[in-house]
């Protein structure tokens, strides 16, 4: 069965929350059907079918094909199932998903992976601000599952994450993880600056010697033994990441941020 | 049935269901790894006195354990699940925690989870740092020499124990020599233990006791210095008898272990002294695993 694919028509000049566009709500429908789902278009609601061509039939697998930077929501609160998007996306990409998959091949906005709660969102490109982080006034990110970048983040990555592991193969902006209760984010580019600020737990793992905030304390050099464990696990994930060479368990390991409970770490490689 | 000499008793070792789990404990070399083991199974023979069985399954290399370090993979069996649980609870706090270098892993998977580091974490006093790795939890305690890791679970499974075969020879040696060959034959079996000192009973029991108190006494029937007191099961020639009690995680594995146990005595045979196999057999009474010693070497 070939998955059921929308190829944009046309870039409208309003934003599209795509939100409806999930197996769940496919599945079992028509192509004319699914043509006439409305979505949300700045202020009107347009049925799909005349924003995108679609074919196909598989509804567990949904391909998005001519993507651009306004489409809002792909795969909010997906729950099983994969999307795949050509081209760059807008905001709030996989917001609150559940489980499946989601790939991006371009850019993506931001909020991507803002509060999801399992899956895995791969993304092969860079992403805006707060990636896998809460909305605003929300005080619990993203709560599991794994968010893999193969270029740059913005600001305030992992802001209020729970749980999950964020894996970045490029840079990162400035107030990375940011109030994290606990999770992961491995950087293997750089970071910019107030890393881990107001962090309660959770562990920031670097390549690069960050420039540190006062409030994080040098605990010395380590040999951890969860680390060997960690990149193991790392072995089967399409990225640099599961290159062995890149693999150590011999960190500098900063506590932090001692302006809130300190619990939080900073581990860098030596 | 006569095999080199040696007669395998028409009888059947009775075994009863238990429960039990597998762990595996690593460290930075494997004379760390079998010290922690070693203390975390001592004093673990019986469930009559010690709470739980408990021995060595077999030592690990550094590709087969979780943190990619040697190993040793350790089982302990209980009456329950919750006498299981306080006894890895207790002995993997005391023993293993405790011990250089170490971490703790689950040694195997089931539904039923038992806690491994769970309640230990609360010895980090609040810096205990958990990490999900590929699905699994973990703990990660400070302790003095660095830090303590501890996956939080690991399973429960349905186990027998009390397997067992009787060693009958002419001297005291012979008998020790005839079962050092077979634990060292049996120690290759996996997912088996044979949880007495060195795997060897010298003081088998029998179910009850004159005294109100005990509910297991002195095998009387196989003791040699009873022969003339006693309803004794041995000839004039047979001096010394020595047990096996195996514990496994199935009747199958017991099965294997009990004959390459008894066939490694079988091929020291009467010329070394031994006269008999036979089993601990209470008429039914203790247990519902049955191993036939005739079947088990047919």
């Amino acid at each position: 069965m070939n998955p059921i694919t929308f190829n944009l028509k046309t870039q409208p000049k309003q934003r599209i929350d795509m939100s409806p566009l999930i197996p769940a709500n496919l599945a079992g429908k028509k192509l004319d059907e699914i043509s006439k789902i409305p979505l949300q278009c700045g202020k009107p609601l347009i049925p799909a079918g005349e924003l995108f061509d679609i074919s196909g039939e598989d509804a567990q697998n949904i391909v998005i094909t001519r993507s651009f930077d306004k489409l809002d929501y792909i795969g909010k609160e997906l729950d099983g199932g994969t999307i795949t998007v050509n081209g760059d996306t807008g905001a709030y990409l996989g917001m609150g998903m559940k489980s499946g998959a989601i790939t991006v091949n371009g850019n993506v906005g931001i909020f991507a992976g803002c509060e999801m709660k399992k899956g895995v969102l791969e993304i092969n490109g860079d992403t805006g601000d707060f990636l896998g982080g809460a909305l605003p006034g929300n005080k619990m990110g993203m709560k599991g599952g794994m968010i893999v970048v193969k270029g740059n983040v913005g600001a305030r990555v992992g802001d209020h994450m729970r749980r999950g592991l964020i894996l970045i193969e490029g840079n990162a902006g400035d107030y990375c993880g940011s109030r994290m209760t606990a999770g992961t984010i491995a950087v293997l580019g750089k970071t910019g600056r107030y890393l881990g600020f107001a962090m309660r737990r959770g562990a920031l793992l670097l390549w690069n010697q960050p420039q540190l905030m006062a409030s994080f304390n040098d605990c010395g050099a380590h040999t951890l033994g969860f680390l060997p464990l960690l990149f193991n696990s790392f072995k089967t994930i399409p990225s640099k990441f599961a290159d062995p060479s890149l693999a150590f368990n011999r960190v500098q390991r900063y506590a932090g941020d001692m302006s809130e409970i300190g619990r939080g770490e900073v581990l860098v490689k030596i | 049935m006569i095999i080199n000499g040696v007669t395998i008793d028409e009888t059947f070792a009775e075994a009863f269901p238990m429960k039990a789990t597998r762990i595996i404990i690593t460290a930075q070399n494997e004379k760390w790894a079998l010290i922690a083991a070693q203390a975390m199974t001592g004093f673990a023979t019986s469930v009559i006195a010690c709470g739980c069985e408990a021995g060595i399954d077999r030592t690990l290399s550094h590709e087969e354990t979780p943190d990619g370090r040697p190993g040793v993979a350790v089982m302990i069996f209980a009456m329950g699940g919750k006498g299981l649980a306080k006894q890895l609870e207790t002995r993997a706090g005391q023993c293993v925690l405790t011990s250089p270098t170490s971490a703790l892993f689950a040694g195997i998977d089931s539904p039923t989870k038992i806690p491994l580091g769970k309640n230990l974490r609360y010895f980090g006093d609040g810096f205990q740092i958990g990490k999900v790795i590929g699905g699994k939890r973990y703990w990660r305690i400070p302790v003095m020499d660095g830090e303590f890791l501890a996956e939080a679970t690991t399973g429960q499974v349905d186990a027998v124990g009390g397997g067992n075969f009787l060693v009958l020879a002419q001297s005291q040696p012979q008998a020790l020599a005839a079962c050092e060959a077979a634990i060292e034959a049996m120690n290759k079996v996996p997912n088996v233990i044979m949880p007495f000192p060195g795997g060897v009973v010298r003081s088998g029991s029998k179910v009850g006791s004159k005294y109100a108190a005990l509910n297991a006494s002195t095998n009387d029937a196989f003791c040699p210095t009873l022969k003339g007191a006693t309803k004794t099961q041995l000839s004039d020639d047979i001096e010394s008898v020595m047990e096996i009690v195996i514990d496994g995680l199935t009747k199958e594995d017991i099965d294997k272990a009990m004959r390459a146990g008894i066939q490694a005595v079988c091929d020291i045979g009467a010329a070394g002294g031994i006269k008999r196999i036979s089993a601990g057999n209470y008429g039914g009474k203790l247990g519902s695993y049955h191993f036939h010693l005739q079947e088990i070497m047919a």
